[in-house]
């Protein structure tokens, strides 16, 4: 197997300007998905019934879903519902996001789970709201504790965010498929679009690990 | 808790010998000479020329029932297997496959890729726009507009060379012309007896062509370079030509010949 490390390298460019809508998208998915997780996480430990049961369905939902369905689900099948079209980056971010939301959503609630309760009862019997004992004792221990699996769904969302190529979004992996649509050489292009993937994977990684040593109180 | 980890990490080191074993088995693959079994590849949503039966996994369509004879002539199983169109290539290479029948257009840049079998069918490119564009007339008036084509196709290469259009590129033919449906672009290029059996199908709703048809194109079936199994492919195809059973096959999807 004779490998042309040329087209790997002329590719190069193609595959990082990918690269970077990739981790728009990712970015943006992310960070409206701790909106809506940090939310979401909280009403399912909510004493409400509704807002409790409301959060469990969402989660339950998009949990139980493959994400490759809801992108299609959004993108192919809404506009058929609502009468107008989707913009894909639209329909990139908004499937990403909600999806991404449910996970965080069970982060935050793992998170604030593990705060022990004496927490919560002495921040009452201070005479704080549970509003406040909420903002200002839980939250800030919780999310230490949650860096890391933060990291690592950021990881995840960074690599199914390949999943929008489906509906022609040009991000990192159609990138790839376009120029091997185009010259037919799979093992260059996956291999350099796999090196892509994994030096933004790797960074995000070591910036994780650099932000858990860095609110760590010990 | 220790013994769930030493299971654990024995579990990870049978996968990965498994795995090691597979890249083995490959390279003996490659050797050996396909005989028995043709494997086939297709792109399984371009109908008529290969799509699902109703109701069933089973593929049929004019490419699938011409593979499937002319491996009876050939006298051997065919097998075919589902891919996406721009896999295709890079499987006949890695030897996945043996040859791919899914529509595809001779042309240059392929060829320089592949071994193509002769030509079974003569078809070519249109432009398909909604019903109610009277702005677009022809190919040459989709400048600098949004154009959608299925990835690696002939239609997508002809989209790019239009001035100035955003060329959005879909897995499928189907999801081209569900975009065209949503609005998403003004216009879908794409193979013509493809596009107007889907128009027959219910697409004419929302749909129609326009212009001309583009660029005499002729199909035919790709096998890995330089490979032998391209004059194997010939030869019945041949046979398959005089005793009439490619015309009969023929009428079938496409009535009489123009």
């Amino acid at each position: 197997m004779e490998l042309n490390i040329d087209l790997m390298v002329n590719s190069l460019p193609l595959l990082i300007a990918g690269a970077g809508i990739t981790v728009e998208i990712t970015a943006m998915s992310v960070f409206l998905g701790l909106v809506i997780g940090c939310m979401v996480g909280i009403a399912r430990l909510c004493n409400i019934k509704p807002i409790r049961y409301i959060a469990n369905v969402y989660v339950d939902f998009i949990r139980g879903t493959p994400l490759l369905v809801q992108i299609f689900l959004v993108y192919f099948a809404l506009p058929g519902i609502i009468g107008s079209r989707v913009d894909p980056f639209v329909a990139a971010i908004s499937a990403c996001s909600i999806n991404s939301g449910a996970y965080i959503a069970e982060i935050f609630r793992a998170g604030i789970q593990s705060i022990d309760k004496g927490q919560m009862e002495a921040g009452r019997s201070l005479g704080m709201s549970w509003a406040q004992t909420m903002r200002y004792i839980i939250m800030p221990q919780a999310f230490k504790r949650i860096i890391p699996p933060l990291g690592n769904e950021f990881i995840a969302m960074l690599k199914d965010s390949s999943l929008v190529s489906v509906i022609g979004f040009e991000e990192l992996t159609r990138r790839g498929q376009l120029i091997i649509a185009r010259t037919y050489a799979s093992f260059e292009i996956w291999m350099a679009v796999a090196l892509v993937y994994l030096v933004m994977t790797f960074a995000v990684a070591r910036f994780t690990g650099y932000l858990e040593r860095r609110f760590d109180t010990k | 808790m220790k013994k769930l980890l030493v299971f654990l990490m024995m579990a990870v080191m049978a996968c990965s010998m498994m795995l090691a074993g597979c890249g083995g088995d490959k390279k003996e693959e490659k050797k050996a000479e396909p005989a028995k079994v043709l494997r086939v590849g297709t792109e399984p949503a371009f109908a008529p020329f290969e799509f699902p039966k109703e109701g069933s996994k089973e593929l049929t369509g004019f490419d699938i029932e011409l593979i499937q004879a002319i491996g009876k002539q050939m006298g051997t199983k065919v097998e075919i297997a589902g891919m996406g169109f721009d896999a295709l290539i890079p499987a006949l290479n890695a030897g996945n496959i043996d040859a791919a029948i899914a529509g595809m257009t001779i042309t240059e840049e392929r060829k320089k890729a592949v071994t193509f079998s002769d030509p079974y069918y003569t078809s070519g490119l249109i432009v398909m726009v909604k019903k109610d564009n009277t702005a677009v007339k022809s190919v040459d008036d989709l400048k600098g507009k949004r154009i959608a084509a299925q990835i690696g196709t002939t239609g997508e290469m002809k989209a790019r060379k239009v001035e100035g259009a955003k060329v959005t590129t879909f897995n499928t033919q189907d999801e081209a012309a569900l975009e065209l449906k949503n609005g998403g672009v003004d216009a879908v290029i794409g193979d013509l007896p493809v596009v107007e059996y889907f128009l027959t199908k219910g697409g004419d709703k929302f749909a129609m062509t326009v212009g001309e048809k583009m660029e005499a194109e002729q199909y035919g079936i790709a096998v890995k370079k330089d490979s032998k199994l391209a004059a194997d492919i010939n030869k019945a195809m041949a046979e398959l030509k005089k005793n009439g059973e490619f015309d009969k096959i023929y009428k079938k999807w496409f009535g009489e010949k123009k």
